[in-house]
Formats: C-alpha cells, structure tokens, sequence
C-alpha cells in the first residue's frame, strides 16, 4: 500500500560525464511519474533545491578520483538506505580508469602548468571498492528504461528484472543478425553484459562493451578465437580498453595482450 | 506428385493470401536469409546461396536461379508460435484489490493475435522441430494457448533439400533430406540446364485445396527420378555426421569425460546456441510493475540453460561452471531428451555450430567422447 510519506531520492554525482543522470531527465514522459512517487531531495542536474538527509534511495554516479571524492563517499552512504551506482564510472571506474595502466604523475606533468596543484589518485575506482553498494546498474551511459525499473523493484520492494546475460540474447530475442558470424570481428556483444538492448547491432555495428563483462565472462576463448582470424594482440588490447577497461574481466583480458 | 512452374510459386503465395494467410518466408536481410512476412514472389532469396561453417555464414549468389537454393538461417520458425517477448496478463489494482486483464490462457483472451500463418520454405529439419515443439507446448498435459491457437491454423508448405549445407547433419537424425509427413505441401526444386520447375507433394485435405488452384501436369517418371537423385545429393553431401548408435546411453554415461573441460574452456555461455535452435524452448517469465504501482505486467521471454540464473534457487546457481551449463545443454538435446519425449531434441539443422562465436561443434564434442569414453559416473549423481 502507498507509504505516507514519499520516498526520497537523491542523485550524487563523482568522477563522470553527467550522461548517466542526464538518462534519469530523459525519461520525460515517466519523469512525472518518478517525481509523484518520489521526493526528489537532491538533483543539481535537475533543481537547485537540496532536502536534508537521510534519503530513501541514492543514485550514485561516477567514479572516484580524489581524495576528497574519497571521503564524500562514505557520507554518501552513511546518508542513504540503499546505495544504486549507475554506470560504467561508478561501477567500473569508467573511461578515466584508463589512466590506471599509466602513472598519473606523469600525465599531469604534461597536462598541467602547476601539476602540484592536482590532487588525483594513482587510480580511478568503483564505488563499491570504497563503500557497500546495494545495486549497480550497468552501461555507458545506462539505459532509461533500466532505470525505471530498478526504481519501480525498490520502490515496491522487489527484485529488478536486470538480467546478467550477454548481448547476444538481446540480439536474438529481437531478431538482428549476427554480425560477428556474417561479417567477422569485432563485436563485444558475447562477452558483454546486456541492458542496451543491442543497439549498436541493430545499427549494423559490432558491441562497444558499454555494460561491462557479463557474468562469467570468456573473454580469453573470444581472443583467441579472433587471433585465429588474424587480429593483432594490439587489436585485442584496445578491444577491450574503452569504457569498462577496469572491469575485472576486460582487465585481466586488455593486460594478457600487453608487450 | 504434380510438376508445377516457377511462375506457380507467385500463385500460391496469392491463393495463401486470399485465404487469408500471412505468408512467411524466406527473405534476404542484413546479409542473411531470414524468415519474415513477404507480398511476393520476388521478395524470396533467388538465385542466393548460404555458405556455412562453423562460426561463419556467408550468402553469395549461385549460378542458377533457385528459389529455394539456400539452407536454413539464424531465424526459426519456433519465434512466429513461441515469441521471444509475450505478454502473458496484466494485473490492474483496484479499490477493492486487483483485476487481470488479458490471460493469454483464458478461452476469452484478447492479447493473442488471430493471425493465421503460412510458413513457405520450410526445411525437412524443421518440419521436425515443429513436430517437436508440439509435445512440449501442446501435446502434454500442460497445453501453450497461444501456441495452439497460432499451430491449428497454420499451413506449412516444406521444400525438400537438394544440396546439404555446411553444418548440416539432417541425415544422422534422420529427419531429412526429404520430409516426412508434417507439412500441407512439399515441393522438391529441380534446377539444371532448363529454366527449373518444382515436384508437389500433397500431405493434408487443406493443402489439396490450395494445390487445386495451382497450374500442374502430373509428373513424368523421368522428373520424378531426378527428384530422388537430387535428394540422394543432399544425403551424400552433409557437412557434418553424429553418430547416433548408443548416443543416449553414450552420453549418459560419460558425464566426468575431459571433453566437456575442453569445451567449456572454449565456450562463452553466451547462449547464441540455444537461441537459434529450433528445439530449445526455455522461457523465464518477469513481473513488471510500473512506479505508480497500478498496473503489472506478466512477460514471458525467451530463456537459455547457459545463463547462472536459469538454474538459480535459494542460496545459488545449481550449473554454476560453465562446464555443467554446456554439459546440460548438450545431454539434454542428445540423451535426456529422449528419455523425457521418446526421441532425440536435435534435427540436425546446424544452426548452433554455425551461429556459435567460436564455432563450437557439438557434433565433434560428441564424437571425441565417443572416441575415448569413460564410464564412471552416472546421470544420477550429476551435480
Ligand atoms: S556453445 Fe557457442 S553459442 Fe553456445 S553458449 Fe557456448 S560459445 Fe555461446
Ligand atoms: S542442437 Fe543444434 S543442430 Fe540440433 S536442432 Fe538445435 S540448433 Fe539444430
């Protein structure tokens, strides 16, 4: 039954692009919906207005790559009842976890004028290296209608319908040929977790990896598969060294390829 | 056995649609030949060829005119009778508590469309797999409504296979090249140095009234010998063979054999295989609320034994390597399958060695446990 008083929500936003809160103003249509059956307590994408803490749900977007964000992060969590990061940053470290297979120091001596003026990590990281995390939703950026649904399963207390499958299974369930066995490599998709619902492969374009390592991720059998094709260990190393190259699968996978 | 011209296939194409048929077929899209709806004749893949290996499908065009000169895709026909995304009901809360709307299983249903298809093309394998998916969605006790409403009405016209594909092993099932049963009309293709012409089998009195309307002549013995020697073609030139003999009982008693290390080291659990097998039926079903809480949908979607969830319950994944998911999939098709339904769940279609990313044959699992085979443990102890 309707709870009295409406379920707060905030959004907290750490090392990112925006993209995955600008999913949450892009429901429009079921924005009205979310806004009537929650309190939006903390939005600054949306309203500059701020309610105290607690709050009932916390989307937390990005990564974390400072000291500061390092901190902020554990009053985040102590602030909120269930923790949901979404996307790639924040689940995986995002495309700024790049960095993690160079030294930063060194980057920032080029960058910048005053380098010691930066305080940023040796690395960049997901939330849930730092705090406990309830959910992560997965994609770079998420997908609005995944969003929606993992608010709809907390707020009626059930369990999201967010499956862990690969890609694969979203091409054939909406019926898009598959391009890795038509045309050749490459394409992430039976490696990847699913969510987008194909939508690079219904543009006739093979799966970037926005979502991450499905489970049980087999990326080695993939490479060797496409190294059989004639793909170079350097095109095998950037494969999987985009959005998610810190996920523990693309990881150990990008690293096997190094020289 | 009737001999019909190429210009009747755009006749029956037109007879099917005047009784009101949507009429399925073959169809070359995104570098594949697809099943899909088609106006016409000339929409069909002519003069296409499929060429199939494993991990690899490529479509090139043949020397002659063929309208059937191809073998099977990545579609199945199981998609128009079990859909990979179906609402089952809608759950509606009321006043005074909630109401279903929509029960795909109820006699007054109204989410289940009334269309009558006609599948054109259909190959022996598949004959066989529509024959298979009958026991499970509507010969058991557990009947699929929305199967058999779809399945009662519809006419299949078969087309026997001439030229085996490089996947197929129809022959070892013994479901094909050449259909048996299972269809309203069957046509055989001949191609050679004349124009090409098609052979009609009649199978049921509601394909003998669609055949009534097509221009024939009776076929003369020379054409219909050329038609079991093209047959003959087919069975001598398979891509691939499974030995049958004690296959059950082989696999049964094999299931600690090092080859399912083998295979599982290679394989993805992507799940591609068993959404491109014709047989494979799993389905999970989701409940969908939306944030007001108003409404909730029950949505049935296809499902794949390669996933950890398919076989989560409380406190974990029973096949939590992918080893026993591979292992599963592969003694269910070939042995537990016909303890549970009397034969074996694979037609030899080939898809999932074709369609598979890193061209897992399961004909050649097969055949390297036959090769050196344990037995040790049995199917009841199976973890
Ligand atoms: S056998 Fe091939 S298609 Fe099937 S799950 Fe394994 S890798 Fe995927
Ligand atoms: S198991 Fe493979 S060959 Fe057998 S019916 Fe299924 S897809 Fe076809």
């Amino acid at each position: 039954m309707k709870q009295q008083r409406k379920p707060k929500l905030a959004v907290w936003k750490f090392a990112s692009c925006d993209g995955c809160q600008l999913s949450l103003l892009d429901c429009e249509d079921e924005l009205l919906a979310v806004a009537g059956e929650v309190e939006i307590a903390n939005f600054p994408e949306a309203s500059r207005a701020v309610a105290r803490g607690p709050y009932d749900i916390s989307l937390v977007e990005g990564s974390i790559t400072t000291p500061h964000d390092a901190e902020r992060i554990h009053q985040v969590r102590r602030a909120s009842k269930v923790l949901i990061t979404i996307g790639a940053c924040a689940t995986a470290g995002g495309i700024q976890a790049l960095r993690n297979f160079k030294d930063v120091r060194e980057f920032a001596s080029i960058v910048y004028a005053n380098p010691a003026t930066i305080e940023a990590l040796a690395k960049s990281t997901p939330i849930a290296d730092h705090v406990f995390v309830d959910f992560q939703l997965r994609g770079c950026p998420i997908n609005k209608y995944q969003l929606l649904e993992v608010l709809s399963a907390y707020l009626h207390g059930r369990k999201p319908n967010i499956p862990n499958m690969s890609v694969c299974v979203e091409c054939k369930q909406r019926g898009i040929v598959c391009g890795l066995v038509t045309h050749g490599p490459p394409c992430l998709g039976p490696v990847t977790h699913a969510g987008c619902g194909a939508l690079c492969p219904s543009y006739h374009r093979g799966c970037f990896g926005c979502y991450g390592p499905k489970e049980a991720a087999n990326t080695g059998s993939l490479s060797a598969w496409w190294a059989g094709k004639g793909m170079t260990e350097r095109e095998l190393l950037w494969n999987y060294r985009n959005f998610n190259a810190y996920a523990e699968a693309f990881r150990k996978e990008s690293e096997a390829h190094e020289e | 056995m009737e001999r019909i011209e190429y210009s009747a296939i755009e006749t029956l194409l037109q007879v099917l649609k005047r009784r009101d048929y949507v009429t399925l077929a073959p169809i070359l899209r995104e570098g594949a030949i697809i099943y899909d709806e088609v106006e016409n004749a000339s929409q069909l893949p002519r003069a296409f060829v499929d060429v199939q290996a494993a991990g690899s499908y490529r479509v090139e065009r043949r020397e002659d005119n063929a309208y059937f000169g191809h073998h099977v895709g990545p579609t199945t026909w199981k998609k128009f009778l079990f859909p990979p995304l179906f609402e089952l009901f809608r759950v509606i809360r009321t006043a005074s508590g909630f109401r279903i709307e929509g029960d795909a299983n109820s006699e007054n249903h109204d989410t289940v469309p009334q269309h009558k298809y006609a599948f054109i093309g259909v190959r022996p394998c598949d004959v066989q797999a529509l024959a298979l998916n009958d026991k499970v969605f509507q010969n058991g006790p557990y009947v699929d409504r929305a199967y058999k409403v779809r399945r009662e009405s519809m006419f299949v016209v078969a087309v026997n296979c001439t030229e085996a594909g490089g996947t197929c092993f129809c022959d070892s099932m013994g479901t094909g090249p050449k259909a048996n049963g299972g269809y309203d009309l069957c046509l055989t293709e001949l191609t050679g140095d004349d124009e090409g012409f098609f052979l009609l089998e009649v199978g049921s009195e509601r394909g003998a009234d669609v055949a009534k309307e097509l221009p024939s002549r009776p076929a003369d013995p020379s054409e219909r010998e050329r038609a079991v020697e093209a047959i003959q073609r087919a069975r001598t030139s398979m891509g691939r063979t499974l030995q049958t003999d004690r296959l059950r009982e082989m696999l049964a008693d094999n299931l600690d054999h090092p080859e399912w290390d083998n295979v599982a080291r290679r394989c993805l659990t992507c799940a591609n295989c068993t959404m491109v097998c014709p047989t494979c039926f799993c389905s999970t079903v989701e409940d969908v609320t939306d944030l007001t809480g108003a409404t909730a949908r029950r949505v049935r979607t296809w499902d794949s034994c390669f996933t950890l969830e398919f076989s989560y319950i409380h406190g974990g994944s029973i096949r939590s390597t992918p080893k026993s998911r591979y292992r599963q999939w592969m003694t269910h098709k070939l042995s537990r399958w016909v303890d549970q339904f009397g034969e074996y769940g694979c037609v030899g279609c080939g898809r999932c060695i074709t369609w598979c990313p890193v061209g897992i044959d399961l004909t050649e699992v097969a055949r390297a446990i036959r090769e050196r085979q344990h037995s040790s443990i049995t199917l009841q102890e199976e973890v």
